[in-house]
């Protein structure tokens, strides 16, 4: 008595892996499940949530500058980029306008937010695909950044440094003067990370035709930022809704062609060299000046009228008890982060707390279409994807 | 799709702080989605953000608020539909394919329950959550708390033991 063939019945299943939490190459807290047949995905389900802080709760009950630290937070790569759209928030429901020399801080700031997060990027996503050392170097010249984050506000990462109404404090003596020296050698250290990646043959084998996204795609996919340009559409908000000093800087913005993993580590590498030549142009023309408002009802008064003026001291008191009362009313205001589009959505009723803070984190939609650029593709790709996706949790989970 | 007619769509639009927008029935969510998406005039091709916002005390409590945005024009639109706690809404993946997981977390937030949404269930709370975190009546501390028991040698789930609760400051002053 032997089984003829056809009584047994075959059943194929696909693999699934879990490329858990901790995880060397999952940046951060990801955890994906895949659905494998043999080494060619078939289906990834990201799984988020392992980060997830409530920040949209807790903000809602705290003041609009208690809530300020909490978007450092979110990006915690690219630290600046959400104070400021926060800032550049409550500045439109609440009328508040910011002078020259405070927006050409926060534009010096912002550039320089831009080349932190883009080091760690293609550090990073170099350092996942095998390439050890453009990591090394990408975070040496972080250090010298979050050096002058450090000498402005006294942090170096988490800054609460861009304000509702200007920024906390201004440069310090010989701040410029440094940072034209840093710029000077800048361009040296990008060229040094380009000689070792951008014409390397394994580094092109890996991200040249991976993960690639049509025009099309992307705009399907609600893409932003270097995920949108890559694929060839041109839009930048610094350029088509311009907040800032941005319409007055000239600059150029990087559009890729084949959408692929490749085109988009050379946008972020050109978009680097761009910040450098926004920063260079800032510096230029950058002019002594107030930092904030002169309006003590929006922002605090200097030290000097707390201490000697009446009214400075109740300002004070005022503005660090109850805070900033925004009148009522709802703003969804957007910015280019290094990530994307970064967008906040704040509705106030007309007390000093946020009603509700909606935070839209480019990663969460980019992410989103991680199962869909990962077809048909083996496992080492998702590793190049979810690096070219320039995820963090912090934003994506909030 | 239904014949494309436009008098259906609510005209009750808003231009505030330089923003358009647009409140409209909930039945008529899909078509004017559609609409805006296709129209010549409008064209609004990404879809940004899927918010939701709870506003305790009114009879439709929830608002959904879409956020277009028209690469064309370079124009943002903003959609808002209200609903209350038990009305559940159509969902929009297939006129705009990354409304997936921005409806997920309107539903693990709110409790907003989206009808043919390929894959409704949980995306940022724990796995075994029980609740709508964002909704107003639902505390800042939350009802359960995890710690690691020394005895069981296990994480244990436990409902909340605050030594001092959470005080809120009343700073407004009635005189302002």
């Amino acid at each position: 008595m032997y089984l003829k063939k056809q009584n047994i019945a075959t059943e194929i299943k696909n693999f699934t892996i879990n490329f858990g939490p901790q995880h060397p190459a999952a940046h951060g807290v990801l955890r994906l499940i895949l659905e494998l047949k043999g080494e060619v995905i078939e289906r990834a389900d990201p799984h988020i949530g392992l980060l997830h802080r409530g920040t949209e709760k807790l903000i809602e009950n705290k003041s609009y500058i208690q809530a300020l630290p909490y978007f450092d937070r979110l990006d915690y790569v690219s630290m600046m980029s959400q104070e400021h759209t926060y800032s550049l928030a409550i500045e439109r429901l609440a009328n508040i306008t910011v002078p020259v020399r405070a927006r050409c801080i926060r534009v010096i700031f912002l550039e320089i937010t831009r080349i932190l997060n883009h080091l760690l990027a293609v550090g990073c996503h170099a350092m996942d695909v095998g390439a050890m050392t453009p990591f090394l170097w990408a975070f040496e010249e972080r250090e010298k950044l979050m050096e002058f984050y450090e000498r402005v506000s006294g942090a170096r990462m988490h800054a609460a440094f861009i304000r509702p109404g200007g920024v906390s404090a201004d440069l310090p003596l010989g701040f410029l003067d440094d940072l034209y020296l840093f710029i000077d050698q800048f361009n040296l250290r990008l060229d040094e990370i380009d000689e070792v990646l951008t014409e390397n043959r394994i580094w092109k084998e890996r991200l040249v035709n991976i993960g690639t996204v049509t025009a099309k795609d992307a705009i399907r996919w609600g893409f932003s930022g270097v995920m949108l340009r890559g694929s060839g559409i041109c839009y930048d908000i610094r350029k088509f809704e311009p907040y800032e000093n941005y319409s007055d800087i000239d600059f150029s913005i990087p559009v890729g062609i084949h959408g692929d993993c490749y085109d988009r580590y050379l946008l972020r590498v050109a978009e680097m060299r761009e910040s450098l030549k926004i920063i260079e142009q800032v510096i230029g023309f950058i002019t002594p000046g107030l930092i904030k408002t002169e309006n003590i009802k929006q922002t605090s008064p200097s030290r000097s009228d707390v201490k000697n003026s009446m009214e400075g001291l109740i300002h004070h008191f005022k503005l660090f008890t109850e805070g900033v009362v925004v009148p009522t009313g709802e703003v969804y205001t957007v910015t280019e982060a290094p990530k994307g589009e970064f967008g906040v959505y704040l509705i106030s009723d007309g007390s000093n707390k946020p009603y509700r803070c909606k935070i839209k984190a480019p990663g969460f939609a980019h992410l989103q279409a991680l199962n869909f650029m990962s077809k048909g593709l083996m496992i080492a790709d998702i590793v190049t994807i979810i690096g070219t996706l320039d995820i963090v949790f912090g934003e994506v989970d909030r | 799709m239904k014949n494309l007619n436009i008098k259906k769509i609510q005209n009750k639009s808003q231009f505030l702080n330089l923003e358009i927008n647009k409140v409209i029935v909930y039945s008529d969510l899909i078509f004017s989605l559609f609409y805006y998406k296709q129209h010549i005039g409008t064209q609004c091709n990404l879809l940004s953000c899927i918010s939701g916002v709870d506003f305790l005390g009114k009879t439709y409590r929830f608002s959904i608020v879409y956020h277009l945005l028209s690469l064309k024009f370079n124009k943002r639109l903003k959609l808002k539909v209200f609903v209350n706690e038990i009305t559940s809404v159509e969902s929009c993946t297939q006129v705009y394919e990354n409304a997936n997981w921005w409806e997920r977390e309107i539903w693990d937030m709110y409790g907003i329950y989206f009808i043919k949404h390929p894959d409704l269930r949980r995306i940022l709370t724990d796995y075994g959550f029980e609740g709508h975190p964002l909704r107003k009546d639902f505390p800042l501390s939350g009802f359960l708390e995890l710690r690691f028991d020394n005895i069981q040698k296990s994480v244990v789930i436990q409902p909340i033991e605050l030594s001092q609760e959470y005080r809120s400051f009343q700073y407004e002053m009635p005189w302002v």
